[in-house]
């Protein structure tokens, strides 16, 4: 039996709902944003698999995008998760819920 | 015949570190599984002809980007128990459900997918992926979305700075 574009999407679709999933699992920070990570793959397959399904170069773009944009999310959220843990001490999300110092 | 042993192998590699990710209680484990998970997606990048793309994958992603990852989980030391506390334990059972519930509704949202649109005949990887063709559609097509992510991680480095730097004496 051939690899169809159905594949791709069930795959990308089992590494989405397990990163989902884990998100709201999670109660450490940086756990969650691995699962935020683990999303953000999932979606750029289903992206590769559309472009290479359907011969178009503009799927290969968007990961490439996506990939950028995962960077700089990476270190926007890891700086904040370094000035919470300095100022609370803690990389429990349920401790974060005032908004101030 | 080789494509579809390669895919199940490298997508069942994907699913099990996947799973790892999130049944680990000790985030070091959770982010290396995740690298794990990235490199065997990086492989069925290379299966659906995305050589480019793969490594960049593996270069950015399981490279400079967990890395990262792995310089914050050491630096915060995450490994004492008490910094995660679990306190709300029902969030748990409403995380699975929710996942069984996302995946049911995007399986059936997947089978709703007019099969017969997908274009059958096209031998897939028709020498799309080529780093000529990537390039040109890069610089030219999608060369102002291009010039912007750059201005965005300019952005990003200096809010970083601005965070993360220590306040002198307080």
């Amino acid at each position: 039996m051939d690899l169809t574009l159905i594949h791709y999407l069930i795959l990308s679709l089992l590494l989405f709902s397990i990163g989902a999933a884990g998100f709201i699992i999670k109660k450490n920070i940086i756990a969650m944003f691995l699962c935020v990570e683990l999303m953000l793959n999932a979606v750029n397959l289903s992206f590769i698999a559309f472009a290479s399904f359907l011969n178009q170069v503009d799927g290969q773009i968007i990961v490439f995008f996506v990939m950028v944009v995962a960077a700089v999310e990476a270190a926007v959220g890891l700086a904040i998760t370094i000035v919470l843990y300095r100022n609370r001490n803690t990389l429990n999300a349920d401790d974060a819920d005032t908004m101030k110092g | 015949m080789m494509d579809t042993v390669l895919f199940y192998f490298f997508g069942i590699i994907a699913i099990a570190s996947a799973i790892l990710v999130i049944a680990n209680r000790k985030v070091l484990y959770s982010a290396i599984s995740l690298i794990i998970c990235l490199c065997s997606v990086a492989f069925l990048y290379l299966i659906l002809q995305s050589p480019f793309i793969a490594a960049v994958q593996v270069i950015v992603y399981a490279g400079a980007i967990m890395v990262v990852f792995l310089f914050v989980i050491m630096l915060l030391d995450p490994f004492s128990s008490e910094a995660v506390k679990d306190k709300k334990k029902f969030l748990a059972y409403i995380g699975v459900v929710l996942g069984i519930l996302s995946l049911t509704f995007l399986y059936s949202a997947l089978k709703s997918y007019d099969l017969a649109r997908t274009p059958k005949n096209v031998s897939y990887g028709g020498g799309v992926g080529s780093l000529n063709e990537l390039g040109h559609a890069l610089f030219q097509e999608y060369l102002l979305p291009f010039e912007m992510t750059s201005v965005l991680i300019l952005i990003a480095v200096i809010g970083v700075v601005v965070l993360a730097k220590r306040r002198a004496s307080k």
